[in-house]
């Protein structure tokens, strides 16, 4: 049952100007795995995730990933050998069109970008739009195709921020919250997709609704003023009396939470 | 897509035709638009495409410019030594300025940019043996090619308007190539390109390079038309200028920079000889645009082209969008 650890995260701390935001995360992830991370808002959980894709620095601590120390790779690197997060505000290209957003992703992984002298054209690049109509099929989102990303509502807004993450084909992919201001039915829908996500596939999730982490996730870290509060199987951290007691008390909280 | 091509083909063979019914004035007004548009052309793929708004590209404009004019008097003035030597020299120099430029971002991009350029300029202005300084180099023959003289204002209108046309060929191409699309996607939001997994960084350093280099074939140009250079062509003010004709025309758009270069070009030439506050009158029409329309003349063209159609399918390859509001 065990395989070795895809990540792992020793001794990671992060202050900014003195505060200590995060204090010394240690764990392993193994390949494959389904982990939820849960926690009140301001515990830590998103800037964690940007110690993991690169978007910060730690201020002390290691994190290898295969084995290889990749505490100093920056982000882009990062997101090349396959660490790729969503994020939890959308960060879109939202000028350009749905398409436009996918085919800068799928461009990159084809190893297209230096290409200067061809028209991103869909003659000429048959199967890079092929893959993105169907991405876009998938998903439920060709009538979207063309229009651009401003245009569409929040929860369409809210799927392609998945979407583009996912269109990485990640080795490790880290959700923040992604089912944050969605519908219930749009959240069905991306939970289902998110089931059916390949099993090799390492994902890490911050999510607020707990229906979504509990019915995802095969183990749990529940983060608690930068600290690892509990760690764990997910029945065992439902009916944990200390996150019991920090969600009851922050319940308002959360529900409010973007 | 059809109208599109007949209408290019239409301004290029109108183009083509101009000295037979512009007087001498006329086509070297002309010329100078085109020379000017080139340098236009290179300043968008920085500002339009990459949204990385520069106050420096003259540096380029003179460096191309006095290197054609140098190589021109002390070796040849043959175009395949005078062109190579001056894009060789714009590249070294963008090579080496865009180094430290890519450390910083915004604000403070325009402001070092600003500061190099001017840094080129006191050289220029201080290098008397190399320059002729203030006074300007002057005395650089005319060019030549394969055994044409282009001291022929026709035969170098056309060499002039072929090289437009490449460029201008080669730049649309260029930004609706994959490469071109990761510059758009950079000006539209760079964290999420890194996060996608491009080095933005090397992307926006070719941009400068590129831009840098064109802007360098097109001081090389003018050296070649005009016969001379001086240290006002290098001054922040042409920086101000060539900046104004691509937000006029319309940054991030391929005819927009050269449709702001000729307005300011045919602008100048009108009103200088009424009056010499030129200067005041291209800082409010400046903010007239800014102000009242901040797509520029391409954005005008378009709503007045979309209104008369009333197509619904419109336009939507378009995104000569606010670098302005991003940057300001
Ligand atoms: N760049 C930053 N500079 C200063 N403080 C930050 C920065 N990013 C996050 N913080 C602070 O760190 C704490 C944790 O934030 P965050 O990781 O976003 O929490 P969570 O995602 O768990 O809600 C918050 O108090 C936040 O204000
Ligand atoms: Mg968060």
């Amino acid at each position: 049952m065990k395989s070795e650890p895809i990540l792992q995260v020793d001794g990671v701390a992060k202050s900014f100007g003195g505060l200590n935001i995060l204090k010394n995360l240690t764990f392993d992830v193994r390949k494959g795995e389904r982990i939820g991370i849960i926690g009140p808002n301001g515990a830590g959980k998103t800037t964690f995730y940007n110690l993991l894709a690169g978007d910060l620095d730690p201020s002390k601590g290691t994190i290898h990933y295969c084995g290889k120390n990749i505490t100093s790779m920056p982000n882009y690197k990062r997101a090349r050998t396959g660490i790729v997060r969503t994020f939890q505000k959308n960060n879109l290209l939202t000028e350009l069109t749905v398409l436009e957003n996918l085919l800068l992703v799928l461009q990159r992984k084809e190893g297209m970008g230096h290409i200067w002298f061809k028209r991103r054209h869909r003659k000429k690049y048959p199967s890079l739009f092929q893959k993105a109509d169907e991405l876009l099929h998938t998903w439920g989102l060709e009538q979207q195709t063309n229009k651009v990303v401003k245009s569409l509502s929040y929860g369409e807004q809210r799927q392609i921020e998945i979407l583009l993450g996912i269109a990485t084909e990640p080795n490790v992919l880290l959700l923040d919250e992604p089912t944050a201001g969605m519908s219930q039915a749009e959240t069905d829908y991306i939970v289902d997709l998110l089931r059916k996500l390949p099993k090799s596939l390492t994902l890490m999730i911050i999510e607020h609704d707990l229906d979504v982490v509990f019915g995802l996730a095969d183990r749990m870290i529940v983060l608690y003023n930068g600290e690892i509060l509990v760690e764990g199987d997910p029945h065992l951290v439902r009916n944990d009396k200390r996150v019991n007691d920090i969600y009851i008390g922050q319940e308002a909280d959360l529900s409010a939470s973007s | 897509m059809k109208k599109g091509i007949v209408l290019t083909a239409a301004v290029a063979l109108l183009m083509g035709l101009a000295p037979f019914f512009l007087s001498l004035f006329h086509l070297n007004l002309f010329t100078e638009i085109l020379i000017l548009g080139i340098f236009s052309l290179s300043l968008n793929v920085l500002v339009g495409y990459t949204g990385m708004v520069s106050l420096g590209h003259a540096a380029f404009f003179g460096v191309g410019a006095y290197a054609a004019g140098i190589a021109a008097k002390e070796m040849s003035p043959n175009l395949l030594a005078t062109l190579p030597i001056a894009l060789i020299a714009t590249i070294m120099v963008a090579a080496v300025i865009g180094m430290f430029c890519m450390k910083v971002s915004g604000f403070y991009f325009l402001m070092l940019t600003l500061a190099f350029s001017q840094m080129i300029y006191s050289f220029i202005h201080q290098s008397t043996d190399l320059t002729g300084g203030s006074n300007g180099l002057s005395g650089i023959p005319a060019p030549v090619a394969g055994g044409i003289d282009f001291s022929n204002p026709v035969l170098l209108f056309y060499f002039i308007l072929g090289v437009f046309f490449s460029v201008y060929a080669g730049l649309s191409l260029l930004v609706h190539s994959p490469f071109g699309q990761v510059l758009v996607g950079i000006r539209e939001n760079e964290t999420r390109m890194r996060s996608m997994g491009y080095n933005t960084t090397r992307y926006k350093y070719a941009s400068f390079i590129i831009a840098g280099a064109l802007g360098g074939l097109a001081g090389s140009l003018y050296t070649s038309f005009n016969g001379f250079i001086s240290p006002i062509d290098v001054y922040w003010t042409m920086s101000g200028s060539v900046l104004i004709m691509v937000i006029i025309g319309g940054a991030g758009t391929m005819a927009g920079p050269v449709l702001g270069a000729a307005l300011i070009v045919i602008l100048e030439t009108i009103v200088s000889s009424y009056t010499h506050s030129w200067m005041m009158i291209i800082g409010i029409i400046f903010i007239i645009f800014v102000v009242f329309f901040p797509k520029g003349l391409t954005g005008i063209a378009q709503s007045i082209m979309h209104r008369m159609t009333r197509s619904k399918s419109g336009y939507k390859e378009n995104h000569s969008k606010a670098v302005l509001k991003k940057n300001a």
